[in-house]
């Protein structure tokens, strides 16, 4: 296909590598080194989506960062497709395929535009608050609507085939923009020795000077940006960073940096490269040099296909090799917009007419153009555009010297393309994003980086200097300031000598009158991309927005992914002028990161999959796979959670697990439970401060169980801990408690009571726990061991020093089952050996491996608590009917004590631990289900409590339930309620949650 | 990536090996039973949010495992110093 708008010859284009793409389904052509936007310019293509709220047609208004419409959707298949791409920074590659994101069923025949036609009144500011706020029950059925209808956009539905990488850097310079200011700026810090990093959201360094004709050294501008990359890469210490979005910069002088590192290749990324890197930068300075965009102005219809940027215009002439249209009126109110202007006479096509606002312009460039006899009309405008799905003419009229309303008649000019520009504005987004509030700068027309805390530095367009020779100077000067700052020595740098052009004084104008009022002239757009208006500023300043903020929320300005970059200065000066202020004094939103929009890949980096997060495994983890465990998370642990059999269901296998340890004996894998050991002589008084019970006269070789309580006197973890020897224990921890604890007990040791002579350490890894459980676990264990195990030598609550399976151990004889138990910890490594010699010796005992859920039903058989399952942070010892395990002899007023003697925590009727027993026995409540005493009662039903544990029991042949009752441990034998979500209610009896051997028998054998 | 001074190694180290505790200089009252609901719930809840100034606890957690204070701006999250417990701040709010 042809390409219409090409020009034969220059640009930065090679037209001897020509390149297909696919455009809405038809193929089109280009050229290395266009963007996708150029390309689409260079076919004619004008309509690249629809607008978001009235569904006008819309064509590509800029050429960088700033471009609101050409938001395209990019990609060949599903798996690759991404959103949000700006058409003007894609680079063009072989084969891309993109799409229009707004507009059904096309960008070129649109339903949704009728509603746009029929005009503002059916859409008004606060459209959406207003419209679809009421009544509430339909606001799903609005939301799918209004998602059909506007959208840009979808994400991928398969897995991304791309790997992304983060990469942390530090450096001394940090430079932000490689165009004449950053490039000077990197020149200088390096020849001083300092690392920089400079990055540039664009393919290659030159910033602006890649898209003028400008000379430097009296030669093209490339040459010496071509010098200075080259000089750049000598240096070992410089990292140049091409198609890096710096999009972001934090406290600190924290930089996150997007890089597309193979976007600009191919649909997927080569083998072994990342598709994109996120680098996290550390600078010591950071040097903003990121120019400035221009500002269009605000007109009748300026949103019209064939509306541009005057700057656009020359940059996709002088750049690309491609001339946006036939005709050009060019509206500006500065001399730099001329440049269009010339640019367009310069590539051989009709210039209109240029619309000066200003009485006069006479500037150089306005000089140029009146030499070349082009047709200049002062004093006027471009009040309102002609056509629909491409500009067809132009109204000009004459306007008052201060731009405040049409003063003369109405002239029709023909014509296919509208620039303008109402001068520009400073690229001031990074700098507030650290939450500097920028300066108005009344000499420039525009805000500029106001004061800040961070270590930077500003130079060229950001700081509203246009010119190149002051860009350069300025680079040069920030170069020199951070090496000196840095502690590094000047460095000399010869600029090269810049033309500088004769310019003027732009006229302060943004909104261009029309013969009706605004609220009656044709639509003034400010923001393109999310249709907002002039007159719709105006209707939410009248309707009593004053704030700047306010009026953002209210219309929607500046709130599409393009954050506002063309249309929010406009939109101020609109309010400021709606609320009679001036725009200083309406101020500025702020702009926050990311600048341009960045992919989740490039954010999850490696850090995805089963790299996501560390998974902690126990010694034993490989036998429990090869038998066919299923896991559970606990914490980062993969814990057993039960170990299926054939086509056994969960609950078979849970049924046969728990049969299987009350009838003869099985084993947990209990590794992952935390340890911390603990010594010192004061080790003793410590316990007894952080714990709630006793602990003076622990003799060595007993184990106590504890409860551990905040000052606010909760239970929030337990264990239990064993006195080694006069200074020394072992404490354990729930598994997912364990590094709170430490930390716990180290808090409270170094801030509170450094006097104690006490040391903490945790060895949760490096042991091995393996627990036997049942009535055959001593029989067992006697197999493996030479060590007395009766009765008599080693009671219930001891803990031993022995070898087993040849190994030396621990064992502690503690129970959480309920029956006879022993707790063996061997050195982690020895872990496996021991518990295949207890299956060698086990088998004749039917051992049964047992996960935590087996583990889980046990325990309420018996009604032991878990920590963060039966408590929540709100109950205390005796909530948990556990008073037996608070000591009130204490001296030392422990950590909880005086907390749970609060006033709230000692009222009647709290909410207290109970168990459950249901009257239908095969009904198991959900955890979860709040407890009602009339399941009759109007709805909200008063409620008095919630069930934490439910289990079946297979032992008992009935459910059983652990749960919280208002007052229950008075209410033993009452009956309460269980609505469920189904709309059945389950009944039960409150009881004692010791469903099983109340009176501890089995354990004590 | 970003570097904190640990006044126990005595050496700036990476951000992620701490973190943040909480409000610097909360003793523990002496006599918790001696302290009535409110100056209890004082003590444990009520802690300060200013604008500017401010004393912190941090733990060096996957480093030396201690405490120390941190006097830190929290409008520009400059840290000002640090300084080990049982120590006084030397720069402090206006």
């Amino acid at each position: 296909m042809t390409q219409q708008n090409r020009l034969q010859s220059g640009g930065r284009i090679d037209r001897s590598k020509p390149l297909t793409f696919t455009y809405n389904g038809k193929q089109f052509s280009g050229f290395q080194g266009d963007t996708l936007a150029s390309a689409m310019l260079a076919n004619g293509i004008d309509v690249v989506g629809r607008s978001f709220k009235y569904s006008r047609p819309r064509g590509i208004v800029a050429c960088g960062a700033e471009e609101p419409n050409a938001v395209l959707q990019l990609g060949a298949t599903e798996a690759t497709q991404v959103p949000n791409v700006r058409a003007t920074q894609q680079e063009l590659f072989n084969g891309l395929v993109s799409a229009s994101t707004n507009g059904w069923p096309s960008v070129d025949n649109d339903v949704m535009g009728l509603m746009g036609k029929v005009g503002g009144s059916m859409m008004p500011p606060g459209f959406y608050y207003k419209t679809f706020m009421f009544p509430q029950s339909l606001w799903d059925t609005y939301e799918s609507m209004i998602r059909k209808a506007a959208g840009l956009g979808r994400s991928p539905l398969e897995s991304d085939p791309d790997t992304y990488d983060n990469v942390n850097q530090h450096c001394d310079v940090m430079i932000v923009g490689a165009g004449p200011a950053g490039l000077a700026a990197a020149l200088t810090a390096a020849r001083g020795g300092a690392r920089v990093i400079i990055a540039d959201e664009q393919n290659e360094f030159g910033g602006s000077l890649l898209n003028t004709k400008e000379t430097l050294d009296g030669k093209p501008a490339a040459e010496w940006v071509n010098a200075v990359v080259a000089e750049l890469a000598t240096f070992e210490d410089v990292m140049m960073l091409p198609r890096s979005t710096v999009n972001g910069y934090h406290d600190h002088n924290f930089v996150t940096i997007h890089e597309r590192c193979t976007d600009h290749l191919a649909d997927i990324a080569p083998v072994n490269q990342a598709r994109q890197k996120l680098h996290r930068v550390r600078a010591k300075w950071v040097v903003l040099a990121t120019g400035a965009h221009e500002r269009p102005l605000v007109f009748s219809n300026n949103d019209v296909p064939g509306c541009m940027v005057s700057n656009a215009v020359s940059t996709y002439i002088n750049r690309y090799g491609v001339v946006p249209g036939n005709e050009l009126v060019l509206m500006t109110t500065n001399d730099y917009g001329y440049q269009a202007a010339l640019d367009w006479d310069d590539a051989g096509r009709k210039v209109v007419a240029i619309v000066d606002t200003r009485a006069s312009g006479c500037g150089a460039r306005a000089e140029e153009a009146r030499k070349r006899g082009l047709n200049i009309i002062t004093g006027s405008a471009v009040i309102e555009v002609q056509g629909s799905k491409r500009v067809s003419g132009v109204s000009v009229a004459a306007i008052s010297a201060d731009g405040g309303k049409v003063i003369g008649s109405v002239t029709k000019l023909k014509t296919d393309t509208v620039a303008s520009s109402g001068g520009w504005s400073p690229v001031i987004h990074l700098s507030s994003h650290t939450g500097s509030r920028p300066t108005w700068d009344d000499k420039i027309v525009g805000f500029v980086p106001g004061p800040t805390v961070q270590k930077q530095l500003t130079a060229g367009g950001i700081n509203g200097q246009y010119d190149t020779a002051v860009a350069l100077k300025q680079g040069f000067d920030a170069g020199q300031k951070a090496l000196t700052e840095t502690g590094l020595s000047a460095a000399e740098v010869v600029l090269p000598k810049a033309e500088t052009l004769k310019s003027d004084t732009p006229m302060t104008l943004f909104h261009i009158p029309h013969i009706k009022p605004t609220s009656a002239a044709p639509k003034q757009f400010v923001d393109y991309q999310t249709d907002v208006t002039a007159a719709g500023i105006e209707v939410a300043c009248r309707e009593g927005y004053e704030s700047i903020e306010h009026v953002k929320r209210y219309t929607a300005m500046g709130f599409g992914t393009d954050q506002g970059k063309l249309g929010n200065i406009n939109g101020m000066a609109v309010a400021a002028k709606a609320l009679n202020k001036t725009i200083p004094e309406t101020g500025t939103t702020i702009f926050r990161p990311n600048y341009t929009p960045i992919s989740f890949g490039a954010i999850a980096g490696r850090n995805c999959g089963s790299l996501f997060d560390p998974e902690r495994y126990s010694a034993m983890h490989k036998w429990h796979v090869e038998h066919g465990a299923k896991f559970e998370d606990v914490g980062q642990w993969k814990r057993p959670w039960y170990f299926p059999q054939g086509n056994e269901t969960m609950q078979e296998s849970l049924d046969r697990e728990c049969l299987a340890v009350r009838d003869s004996v099985g084993i947990l894998d209990a590794s992952t439970l935390g340890k911390i050991d603990v010594q010192g002589k004061d080790a003793r008084e410590f316990l007894g401060r952080v714990y709630s019970n006793a602990w003076a006269k622990l003799a060595v070789g007993k184990c106590r169980y504890g409860l551990m309580c905040g000052e606010d006197g909760m239970v929030f973890d337990d264990g239990v801990s064993a006195c080694l020897g006069d200074n020394h224990f072992v404490m354990t921890t729930t598994t997912g408690g364990a590094a709170r604890v430490l930390e716990w007990l180290e808090i409270y040791h170094q801030t509170e009571w450094p006097e104690l002579e006490v040391y903490f350490n945790t060895v949760t890894d490096h042991w091995s726990t393996l627990t036997i459980s049942g009535p055959n676990s001593r029989k067992l264990l006697s197999e493996l061991t030479d060590y007395d195990l009766s009765n008599d030598n080693f009671k219930f609550m001891d803990w031993k020093q022995m070898k087993v399976a040849g190994v030396p151990a621990r064992v502690f004889r503690i129970s959480f089952t309920g029956e006879l138990s022993f707790e063996i910890n061997v050195q982690a490594n020895y872990g496996t050996h021991v518990w295949e010699k207890l299956f060698e010796a086990g088998k004749k005992y039917n051992l049964t491996p047992y996960g935590t859920e087996t583990m889980h039903i046990l325990r309420a058989e018996k009604g032991f608590i878990i920590a963060g399952q039966d408590t929540d942070g709100s109950v205390h010892p005796y909530d948990l009917g556990m008073g037996w395990c608070v000591s009130n002899q204490k001296p030392f007023s422990y950590i909880g004590k005086r907390g749970m003697n609060r006033e709230d925590c000692v009222r009647p009727n709290r909410k207290q631990l109970v168990g459950l027993k249901t009257k239908d026995p095969k009904a198991v409540i959900p955890e979860g289900a709040q407890a009602v005493l009339d399941p009759k009662a109007p709805i909200p039903m008063p409620m008095e409590g919630h069930v934490t544990s439910s289990y079946w029991s297979a032992n008992l042949g009935h459910s059983i339930a652990m749960g919280f009752i208002k007052g229950g441990l008075d209410k033993m034998g009452e009956t309460v309620f269980y609505p469920l979500a189904d709309g059945t209610v389950i009944e039960a009896e409150i009881c004692s949650p010791i469903f099983l051997d109340p009176k501890g028998e089995r354990q004590n054998v | 990536m970003f570097h904190i001074y640990c006044p126990h190694c005595a050496e700036y180290r990476e951000e992620e090996e701490f973190h943040a505790a909480g409000q610097a200089h909360i003793p523990r009252p002496l006599d918790p039973e001696a302290c009535s609901d409110k100056e209890w719930g004082e003590y444990m809840f009520f802690r300060k949010n200013p604008r500017g100034i401010h004393h912190e606890l941090w733990v060096h957690a996957a480093g030396c495992r201690k405490f120390f204070n941190m006097t830190r701006n929290t409008q520009t999250y400059e840290i000002k110093e640090v300084y080990k417990i049982g120590e006084q701040p030397s720069v402090v709010a206006e």
